[in-house]
């Protein structure tokens, strides 16, 4: 069977991929396999989990359902993105550690990417409206509570 | 000579070593192993029907089809207990001739991507005749329903656990009653959903014809073996590692048909073989848990105490038994523990496992113990209301309070604290406050209620516990093949730059007990836990061990840390004081190094070290150029306990149940890392809320499983927990090497059943109680509009 690949380039964490891939690729598979970001994991693949969120130009998007050819030309931004370099954690990223915020970790990357997408729009956002954000997004592990604290410390961190 | 204390690791919330990688996406789980790798994908295709036997398998020439016929040679999976009541039925690696339940996988395809693999399975036709289906433990059990497995049931058909236990004065003491109360519970099919699905990747080596399979898994070391039986193979042939692993909760414990597959296909094509499940397979085929009914009677004298208890347990237990605990786990968890934290003189109890014709149950986080709890918490309430007791009162009257207690099915409950935790419990939630605003609402038309749960947690139980569900019949025996988990071990090395690595038969998937034995390590040797590098989960390079599941990690492989790690200090304090001069005993492991307690004098361990390895002429036993201890622990078991309040608000109107105030007081001993111990219990409470609330799998008619998706299978968002408040008592238990004692499983344990208690509190003027879980908005509503009906009727 030939199978029909298409070009796509891809801006991820400020790096340039130039990739081909079959159309129906979709934009969680393409990180993970073509530009070798694993970070991006894939709890469902049908929406619910949201574990596969990355930023798409800054909004939080499931990689699971969209295709990699709608990606292209847009900036996206994964777990491996969000700390400024390998020295520091992003505010995010520290206060997940510092409060305890995840044990398995396989859903963590998608709630790093969606409370920093939301934070950086939305730096006055409450604990009620925070909450309703995270609830984009499942945790088998922590019974959400030290996520919610997490989310709560890094706003106030980023507020500065 | 310096006299501050050094201050211990042990009891601090100190965040977590493992956490950094995974916090920027570094964290590698089996997917990640196979994302970029040229290997082959398998799928599995999988039984439409929930009883039937296959007529055929086929697939176009371009499709590469594996099915029974290609195993030939392998060896089904057989989990056996040594029991009378026991049958023992066989596991095909893949479905040959006859399948058992709608999942079940009869074939596999394979090609170069997954996307391709998932092409050439709808290319797959299988034709099955139809067969009669048993879909209830009920049906099952009737005289003339169809067998599941064709082979011999001593009792009643598709019964294949039947335990009793009886005790003499029960007669007598039922006799002397003043009140029988009966209470029926029963819990619906669950998933423990991990959320990363079942995974794995078999890596072939030319050189050695060796296979290295990445899996996620709770128990490398036992899958090694399952595996290894399975095909004809030993052991060494086969590594199996398990890297960061997504999430377990009881479900990857468990032997897996597809695991046995990738290997397979991997050593006979000599290729690398993955197989990453999606969440449809996963609901459908990766164990089920806790569908349960159980019938309970209590004999209560007129002041509250339980004379007598009687079960009729029944557990449906699928269409095959999982390897290696066996489907023997929910029905003799549920015999042997059913009396839990409450003092049970007499006690008759028939627990059964029955087959059916669905997917099989294995471990999930609590066993059987959400629906014991369910049925003793729910029996204390509906007798404190029958005999206008309070609560509280008929739990205080009927609780273990001396220590160490024999239950009637012969557990040893050591030392707890159920009285203070209740007490404690009771405190928090300031019932008489709570009683006037209940009050207040129900004037103004609102239903709020508040339920109590308190709970025994068995954890970190080894052999002796294992052993005593056997009853052996036939020690000996050539082709022996029962399973009865029991020791950790751990080795503990210091290098020679005084670094210790920590190798450990445990196998951690999200508990954090990486950081947790590292402090373990650090008190014992006086250095800091970032230099304590653990290793596990790598047949290669640990030692063989059970893995982590039952709570037992901290408890377990805790203790045999702690044995390792004592060792190898008196060995640094042996050396230390031929150096220093002075004894053993008056020689201190703190910051890095050895120091003599009466002159101050030090030697940094690193240089021991050092001088151990490099100049083995400087050390007094040079028969031993090493440092380096094996610590091993093997206890019986030790109980946690906790008592757990729920304050609801139920809607009339829609059967919601809102969840107001969720409350824990807990004893869990000695808390090595009180963060850790807390995210165990929220975690837990959550799932525990989750089987109260919303969980539910769900058969039709026809043994199709219709909930598939999470857009059927309602694990709970932040928007359904709310804040829980957890005070903490520590009881010191001789029977912890350690102090501390297992924590994993209480919140799943005890929600369920305070829930229960809560809603049945609140709708009380109803005349509803809720007796089966999940109590979803459906049901309520059900019972609500009957409750309602009936009242109109009535007046």
């Amino acid at each position: 069977m030939t199978r029909s690949t298409v070009p796509v380039r891809l801006y991820v964490n400020g790096d340039r991929y130039d990739i081909d891939i079959e159309p129906r690729r979709t934009l969680a598979d393409a990180l993970r396999e073509d530009c070798a970001l694993t970070g991006t994991h894939l709890g469902c693949e049908h929406g619910v989990c949201g574990a596969c969120t990355v930023l798409l130009d800054g909004q939080p998007v499931r990689a699971c359902l969209m295709f990699a050819v709608q990606a292209e030309g847009a900036s996206v931004r994964t777990v491996e993105g969000l700390a400024p370099d390998e020295e520091t954690l992003h505010p995010v990223q520290k206060a997940f550690w510092e409060h305890h915020g995840l044990q398995c970790g396989f859903c963590t990357p998608g709630f790093l990417t969606l409370v920093t997408g939301y934070l950086e729009e939305h730096p006055e956002a409450q604990e009620d409206e925070l909450r309703d954000v995270l609830s984009s997004n499942l945790c088998r592990c922590t019974g959400y509570q030290n996520i919610v604290t997490a989310t709560m410390s890094a706003a106030e961190e980023m507020r500065g | 000579m310096n006299t501050a204390e050094p201050r211990s690791w042990t009891g601090r919330a100190m965040p977590r070593l493992e956490d950094p990688a995974i916090l920027r996406g570094w964290g590698r789980y089996v997917a990640d192993v196979a994302a970029g790798d040229d290997c082959l994908h398998v799928r599995f295709v999988r039984s439409s029907h929930a009883a039937g036997r296959i007529r055929s398998i086929s697939a176009p020439a371009h499709v590469t089809l594996v099915t029974a016929a290609d195993l030939a040679g392998l060896h089904p999976i057989r989990a056996v207990l040594d029991r009378p009541d026991y049958v023992t039925v066989a596991t095909p690696i893949l479905a040959d001739d006859v399948v058992r339940f709608v999942g079940e996988p009869v074939a596999a395809v394979l090609a170069p991507s997954e996307a391709e693999a998932e092409d050439a399975l709808d290319e797959v036709v299988v034709d099955i005749e139809p067969l009669p289906a048993v879909l209830s433990a009920e049906a099952a059990s009737r005289r003339d329903a169809p067998l599941v497995h064709d082979t011999e049931f001593p009792g009643d058909p598709n019964t294949v656990v039947d335990g009793r236990i009886h005790t003499p004065g029960f007669d007598e003491a039922v006799a002397s009653a003043d009140r029988i109360v009966t209470v029926q519970v029963g819990s619906s099919r669950q998933s423990a959903m991990p959320l990363e699905a079942r995974a794995s990747h078999a890596a072939y080596d030319r050189a050695t014809g060796r296979v290295t399979l990445h899996a996620t898994l709770q128990m490398p070391h036992m899958t090694r073996t399952g595996i290894a039986d399975c095909l004809g193979i030993p052991e060494d042939d086969l590594r199996v590692i398990s890297p960061d692993v997504g999430g377990g909760f009881g479900a990857k414990m468990t032997l897996a048909r597809e695991d046995i597959v990738v290997v397979h296909l991997s050593r006979t094509l000599r290729r690398n073989i993955a197989w990453i499940e999606t969440r449809e397979e996963n609901f459908l085929g990766a164990w089920h848990s806790r569908e349960q009914v159980y019938d309970i009677e209590g004999a209560f004298s007129a002041a509250g105490e339980l004379l007598a208890l009687r079960g009729d347990l029944v557990c449906d237990v699928g269409a095959y038994s999982c390897y290696p605990v066996t489907f023997g786990v929910e029905p003799l968890m549920a015999m042997a523990e059913l009396p839990g934290c409450y003092r049970v003189r007499e006690y008759s109890v028939r627990s059964r496992g029955i087959l059916t014709n669905k997917c099989p149950i294995a471990p999930y986080r609590g066993v059987s113990r959400p629906v014991q709890v369910l049925a003793m918490e729910r029996l204390m309430d509906v007798a404190a209301a029958e005999l206008g007791l309070d609560p509280v009162q008929i739990r205080r009257t009927n609780l273990v309070g001396e220590f160490p207690h024999r239950t009637p099915s012969g557990l040893v409950l050591d030392d707890a604290s159920h009285l203070e935790t209740l007490q404690l419990a009771a405190d928090m939630a300031d019932l008489a406050e709570f009683r006037e605003r209940q009050r207040a609402a129900r004037e103004a038309g609102r239903y709020l209620g508040i339920g109590f749960s308190s709970f025994a947690e068995r954890t970190g139980y080894g052999t002796p516990a294992f052993a005593a569900r056997s009853v052996p019949m036939t020690l000996g025996r050539e082709e022996i093949a029962t399973v009865t988990p029991g020791a950790e071990r751990v080795i503990c090395t210091m290098d020679p730059s005084g670094g210790v690595t920590l190798r450990i038969g445990a196998s951690p998937h999200g508990q954090g007990l990486r950081t947790t034995l590292s402090q373990v390590v650090s008190d014992a040797l006086g250095i800091e836990p970032s230099s304590v590098r653990v290793i596990d989960s790598d047949t290669d390079t640990t030692p063989y061990g059970w893995g982590s599941f039952a709570s037992r990690a901290m408890v377990i492989a805790g203790g045999a840390t702690l044995i390792a790690a004592r060792e190898l200090a008196e060995r640094l304090r042996v050396l230390a004081a031929h150096r220093l001069g002075g004894l053993p005993d008056d020689i201190d492991l703190v910051e890095g190094h050895a120091r003599r307690r009466d002159t101050g004098e030090e030697i940094a361990l690193r240089v021991l070290a050092r001088d151990t390895y490099h100049n083995a002429q400087l050390i007094p036993d040079k028969g031993q150029p090493a440092l380096e201890a094996v610590g091993v622990y093997d206890p019986a078991g030790t109980f946690a306990n906790a008592c757990h309040v729920a304050e609801v608000e139920v809607d009339p109107d829609t059967g919601e149940v809102r969840i107001e105030r969720f409350l824990v007081a807990e004893d869990a001993g000695r808390l090595v890392n009180p963060a850790v111990v807390d995210g165990q219990i929220h975690g837990g409470i959550a799932q525990g809320i989750a089987n109260a609330l919303y969980e539910e799998l769900i058969y039709d008619e026809r043994g199709v499983l219709v909930t598939t998706s999470l857009m059927d299978y309602l694990p709970p968002t932040v928007a359904e927990i709310p804040p829980i408040r957890i005070a903490h008592l520590e009881t010191i238990s001789p029977a912890s090497i350690t102090g501390a004692k297992g924590v994993g499983e209480g919140g799943t344990i005890g929600a369920p059943a305070a829930i229960a208690n809560a809603v049945s509190d609140a709708l009380a003027p109803l005349g509803i109680g809720v007796f089966h879980l999940p109590a979803t908005p459906h049901r309520l509503r059900t019972m609500i509009r009957q409750a309602s009906r009936t009242k109109e009727a009535a007046s």
